[in-house]
């Protein structure tokens, strides 16, 4: 049998500047546009208060910015980003597919000689584009502020360190993106799309990791009582806590942020004193060593992305263009 | 030369082991006006869904300008037309833009596009609204855009899924005339359609589909004597007295009714007009009018579903 002709991209970067000219100039675009704006400055400022009043002498005091919070207001930096940014990918992705169907323009559209694989393509990566231009526009606005108000240059190291956790946002976004995506294309209506994928972002980012990933750790593996006795925690039941709780792509995204952005951080998770042997306390690691500790969760976050993206992206092939 | 350049053979389309096309064979001319009939669920749109390679083909064939749906949609999607039932726009872009989007989709040169756009909008007489938003369109104007876009595609076929449902009679009137301008531009047209007699008066020739299966093709006429028994209508007006009588003395006539005063309607093997003329002029009538009724697909489509309802009830 023949292979099909023509590129499967072909109008990839059509769909793509339309669905980008279309989020920047909407209505919703806008409104969460300044509600990160707004949140952002609010945690930098509570940050500065903080960094001026307590920290003397740090090396990264710039990195500070991002994970330091005030007391009165307990949110950091990163913190309101894991929040935001999936809110933002969801508000972008809901109706991506539904839309179509509902306005009744999508079987015009895949009549013109593109195949469905454009559409999608172009619907996502308008989306992370929108959604990668808000956040340099933030981390260069938190980095310009930095400057102005701490009055101190950042190093070279902070500035890579905070680039990168700017690109691991980004991968956070697409995660919640292809959600978005996905939902958008199994269900007809947009409100029902919204309403399952804010669910399974608030089970996914509140309720999973702390409650309900060491109840489940608990009954797979129990505590052993000898470590109850002595008050510790079993090392099998925290384990297992680790594994599920890193099932959300939230989870995954405070580790890397925690391994990129305190250099101090040796290890993500539970480890034995033994292992700790020779090391000296609270010295920063390299910025190559805190990548190898970050690495498995940004792969994570981008192989979810892609895994979501293709549950997607076979469903849609297979479904009827008739609304 | 008549080539065709859609073919269909044994099209199927079957959807959990339940068939919604059952193996549809037809062929269409280049330059023909092809209808396809049908109650909603015959299996019209699946059909023109698989001739687009919008749909997978379950079982059977097909050809669109030599080019295979299935395998080769991009080459089909490319020189053919479609127009959905109850086309789409963005309500939040001009008609303009809209067909920006879709002429870049097309591949157009970006300094052929505006051209082409205005030309197109220009023939569909949409010139004055071309920079206002589609959210204000009407349901005639959007299908309209939806002709447009053909236009601008240079589309070698026209596939139309209902043009004129739920269009006000003014529009309707318009739309058709865009389609007939299509065919003088050397355009195939497949259009589907519910609503008879405004079809009727474009397609050259129809294919009646009724639960999935193709059951019956031809031009009208065709059809008429394939279904209502091959009769001429013929109308008589005429003042005097015992025409009735005279009338279906004439050598043809199989039967004589009358529907008004002075209106008579022979029903007759062939064209028996100036026999007729003849007859009430030698028994002294006047004759006011006459003419023969060209077999109404209306009534086609109502005999044949009466028919097969009769015989499905004799059946059980």
């Amino acid at each position: 049998m023949p292979r099909r002709e023509g590129s499967a991209l072909q109008g990839v970067g059509v769909v793509m500047l339309k669905e980008l000219s279309d989020h920047l100039t909407s209505v919703r675009m806008r409104v969460l546009e300044w509600l990160v704006v707004l949140f952002a400055l609010a945690a930098l400022y509570g940050a500065i208060q903080q960094v001026k009043d307590v920290t003397a002498e740090d090396p990264f005091l710039f990195l500070r910015l991002f994970t330091t919070a005030r007391e009165s207001i307990p949110v950091t930096f990163v913190s309101f980003l894991s929040i935001l940014v999936p809110l933002m990918a969801i508000g972008l992705g809901f109706d991506s597919v539904n839309s179509e169907y509902n306005r009744r323009t999508l079987s015009r559209i895949l009549s013109q000689p593109i195949y469905r694989d454009a559409l999608l393509f172009g619907k996502f990566l308008a989306g992370l584009f929108t959604i990668s231009i808000s956040l340099v526009a933030l981390w260069l606005l938190v980095v310009g502020l930095g400057l102005l108000l701490l009055g101190v240059p950042p190093s070279a190291e902070e500035i890579a360190r905070a680039f990168i956790f700017l690109l691991v946002t980004i991968a956070y976004a697409g995660v919640w993106l292809a959600l978005a995506l996905l939902f958008s294309i199994v269900f007809r209506s947009a409100a029902t799309a919204a309403l399952v994928t804010l669910g399974l972002w608030l089970f996914l980012t509140f309720l999973w990791p702390s409650v309900l990933s060491q109840m489940v750790a608990a009954t797979i593996a129990p505590p052993d009582p000898r470590y109850v006795a002595a008050g510790l925690p079993t090392p099998a039941t925290l384990e297992w806590e680790q594994v599920l709780a890193r099932l959300s792509p939230s989870t995954l995204f405070g580790e890397v942020a925690l391994a990129l952005l305190n250099p101090a951080q040796r290890a993500l998770g539970p480890i034995y004193l033994v292992q700790l042997q020779g090391a000296v306390p609270g010295a920063p690691l390299p910025l190559g060593q805190s990548l190898v500790i970050a690495w498995p969760q940004v792969v994570g976050l981008i192989a979810a992305t892609i895994l979501l993206f293709i549950v997607g992206y076979i469903v849609f092939q297979r479904q009827e263009v008739r609304a | 030369m008549t080539e065709n350049v859609i073919e269909a053979q044994n099209l199927t389309k079957r959807y959990d082991g339940v068939a919604a096309v059952n193996g549809v064979s037809f062929a269409v001319a280049r330059g023909e006006i092809f209808g396809l009939l049908g109650p909603n669920g015959a299996g019209k749109t699946t059909t023109i869904l698989m001739l687009l390679g919008l749909s997978e083909i379950s079982d059977g064939k097909a050809r669109v300008l030599g080019h295979d749906p299935v395998r080769e949609p991009l080459a089909v999607k490319r020189r053919v037309g479609y127009l959905p039932d109850q086309v789409g726009f963005y309500d939040n872009l001009s008609a303009v833009e809209n067909m920006r989007y879709t002429a870049r989709l097309l591949g157009l040169e970006r300094g052929q596009r505006d051209e082409k756009i205005a030309l197109a909008l220009g023939h569909v007489g949409l010139s004055d609204v071309m920079n206002n938003r589609v959210g204000t369109f009407s349901r005639g104007m959007r299908q309209r855009l939806g002709l447009a876009e053909i236009l601008m595609k240079d589309a070698r076929i026209a596939i139309l899924d209902e043009p004129t449902s739920g269009l006000d009679p003014q529009a309707t009137v318009e739309l058709l005339s865009v389609i007939r301008d299509l065919k003088h531009r050397g355009v195939t047209v497949l259009l589907s359609s519910h609503l008879l007699e405004r079809v009727q008066s474009v397609c050259d020739r129809v294919a009646l589909f009724n639960e999935g299966n193709l059951v019956l093709m031809g031009t009208v006429p065709e059809l008429g004597r394939q279904v209502l028994g091959g009769g001429f209508r013929v109308e008589v007006e005429a003042e005097g007295a015992g025409l009735a009588e005279r009338l279906s003395a004439v050598p043809g006539v199989q039967r004589v009714e009358r529907v008004g005063t002075t209106r008579l309607l022979l029903m007759a093997q062939r064209d028996v007009r100036p026999e007729a003329a003849a007859a009430v002029v030698e028994a002294g009538g006047r004759l006011l009018h006459l003419g023969v009724a060209e077999p109404s697909l209306e009534a086609i489509y109502t005999r044949y579903f009466q028919d097969r309802e009769g015989t499905r009830h004799a059946a059980a």
